[in-house]
């Protein structure tokens, strides 16, 4: 049986000016606790990730000096998927019967800057301004309008219903809806992509508490299984961010690679998926991650947006609370939002936003610098 | 035209007819732009100095519409600048395009290597960087560009 999460907790994402990252994690985590029926004494061990919140491990002298295993993990956007699928893997390899995944953080306004150095590029890069996360998403859905001959209109529709959705979820950032018309009209960012097509970075904590398959039922009725998980960096020939220069010769990308694993870990296949959550760092993001992951084929997107397969109540629902770009991006709680929202979803409790017709299995989907890729296959 | 490059491993100068240096690897051809000592398609340790073409097509390419923070030198008073993608046949390098306006861009657009000056807020520097200049219309444009 595989390991269950027994436990969810959240700490709204936004901005939280008199909160700081630990704060929200502490929180997050009490919440964890209490809907498992535990206390921070069970817990046998801990994964946390944070990019500019506080070192994860240091949680301890708030949550209690119980002596656990506690792993900080830093993956880029992939940090929440990455620390879920060790916990994962912990609990797999019969180790440790219960822990929890911890994932926060506090970045500060605007855009993210990353350095030079620390990818192994020279200053230059970062100096003439070429190192931005911004370009490399718009350069990459351009290329891929054209490729797939579609209109960039639908890029609108795309952040339309992020905010849509957003406007549903207590604990989205964004809660207000905005029209096709104020998206397309916003001042341009980097083009094809304008401000509110873009996920700023943001606040905010998601608590996940994992146990095993066979002892789930003893912290909570409704336990959801993770059937899979998937971890995986870039091969030669995917175009990622940060990258001077790219080979003619184009490869599989590790969105692709994730997703493939993880539906064939599962014995799932993509067919199946009734709820899927998807990074959307901006919408021409999630357009291209729809067709990487395998959930549809390269080209079908506008027609199926248009057709509205992917609301809420469409085929195919894809970021039912309102992704990242209703959200906000918190690094370290990104991933783990996604999983929260999908066990919501699993369990028929996501209230206003709730997919009908009882959905029984999930997938979600994170991607992040330098190209890597998490997914995960979830099941009632 | 006077002037240091930005970083000096970038592209030959001075030089009337600049080239941007890259690397080829001896083992299975892949060309890295900057150069690189190892190869990331097959881990081979030996490449050679590899000079890459003044021209080649847009890729792909966007523009930058608010000023960069840290660790951006250019000036506080904020232009957006084009950036792209450029095919050069053997590789594809990413630079700064002289011409931001949206309008006169497009994928499969030819364009040539230029040499340019950086400006910064930094008194007494020189810098020159690498660029791409367009030099006609896309193919699918008919010559409207
Ligand atoms: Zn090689």
């Amino acid at each position: 049986m595989e390991p269950a999460i027994v436990g969810l907790g959240i700490h709204p994402f936004g901005r939280h000016p008199n909160l700081s990252g630990r704060q929200m994690a502490v929180k997050a985590v009490h919440d964890a606790l209490a809907s498992a029926g535990i206390q921070w004494s069970d817990v046998q061990f801990a994964f946390g990730g944070s990019v500019d919140g506080d070192q994860p491990d240091t949680l301890v002298s708030d949550l209690g000096l119980t002596g656990l295993q506690f792993v900080n993990v830093s993956n880029g956007c992939a940090t929440g998927g990455s620390a879920l699928s060790l916990a994962i893997t912990m609990i797999e390899s019969g180790t440790y019967d219960l822990g929890i995944v911890i994932g926060f953080d506090k970045h500060p306004a605007g855009a993210f800057n990353a350095k030079p150095s620390d990818y192994g590029i020279g200053d230059w890069y970062g100096e003439t301004g070429l190192m931005l996360t911004t370009q490399f998403f718009a350069t990459k859905i351009q290329r891929y309008l054209h490729d797939h001959n579609m209109d960039k209109a639908i890029l609108a529709k795309v952040a339309e219903k992020a905010f849509r959705n957003g406007a549903l979820n207590e604990n989205a950032w964004r809660r207000k809806p905005l029209s096709f018309d104020e998206i397309e009209n916003a001042p341009m960012i980097s083009d094809p992509l304008t401000q509110y097509m873009f996920c700023s970075p943001g606040e905010g904590a998601v608590a996940l508490v994992v146990a095993r398959g066979d002892k789930a039922r003893q912290y909570t009725d409704r336990p959801v299984f993770m059937k899979s998980v998937s971890n995986v960096t870039r091969r030669f020939g995917s175009f990622e961010v940060f990258s001077p220069w790219l080979s003619p010769e184009r490869g599989s990308v590790p969105t692709t690679d994730a997703a493939k694993r993880a539906f064939e870990l599962a014995g799932v296949s993509p067919s199946e998926i009734q709820v899927a959550q998807i990074q959307d760092t901006e919408s021409g993001a999630e357009i291209m991650h729809m067709a990487e992951t395998g959930l549809c084929e390269h080209g079908e997107q506008a027609a199926m947006i248009n057709a509205g397969e992917t609301e809420i109540t469409g085929r195919l629902p894809i970021n039912t609370d309102g992704g990242c770009l209703a959200n906000g991006e918190p690094i370290g709680a990104s991933g783990l939002r996604q999983i929260y929202e999908n066990a919501l979803q699993l369990r028929g409790d996501a209230g206003a936003r709730q997919v009908p017709n009882d959905p029984q299995v999930g997938f979600t989907h994170v991607y992040g610098a330098p190209g890597i890729s998490a997914c995960t296959v979830m099941s009632r | 035209m006077n002037g240091t490059p930005i970083d000096d491993t970038l592209f030959t100068w001075p030089d009337e007819s600049p080239q941007l240096i890259g690397a080829r690897c001896t083992n299975c051809g892949t060309v890295t732009f900057p150069q690189q000592s190892s190869c990331p398609k097959c881990a081979g340790t030996e490449l050679s100095r590899h000079l890459l073409a003044r021209e080649g097509v847009i890729w792909s390419w966007t523009i930058q519409g608010f000023r960069p923070k840290e660790p951006y030198i250019g000036p506080a008073e904020f232009t957006p600048y084009g950036v792209a993608y450029v095919d050069l046949g053997d590789v594809i390098v990413e630079g700064r395009l002289t011409e931001g306006d949206p309008s006169k861009l497009a994928i499969g657009m030819p364009v040539e290597l230029e040499i340019v000056p950086f400006e910064t807020e930094q008194a007494g520097t020189n810098w020159l960087t690498y660029a791409f200049s367009p030099t006609g219309p896309a193919p699918d444009q008919g010559g409207v560009a």
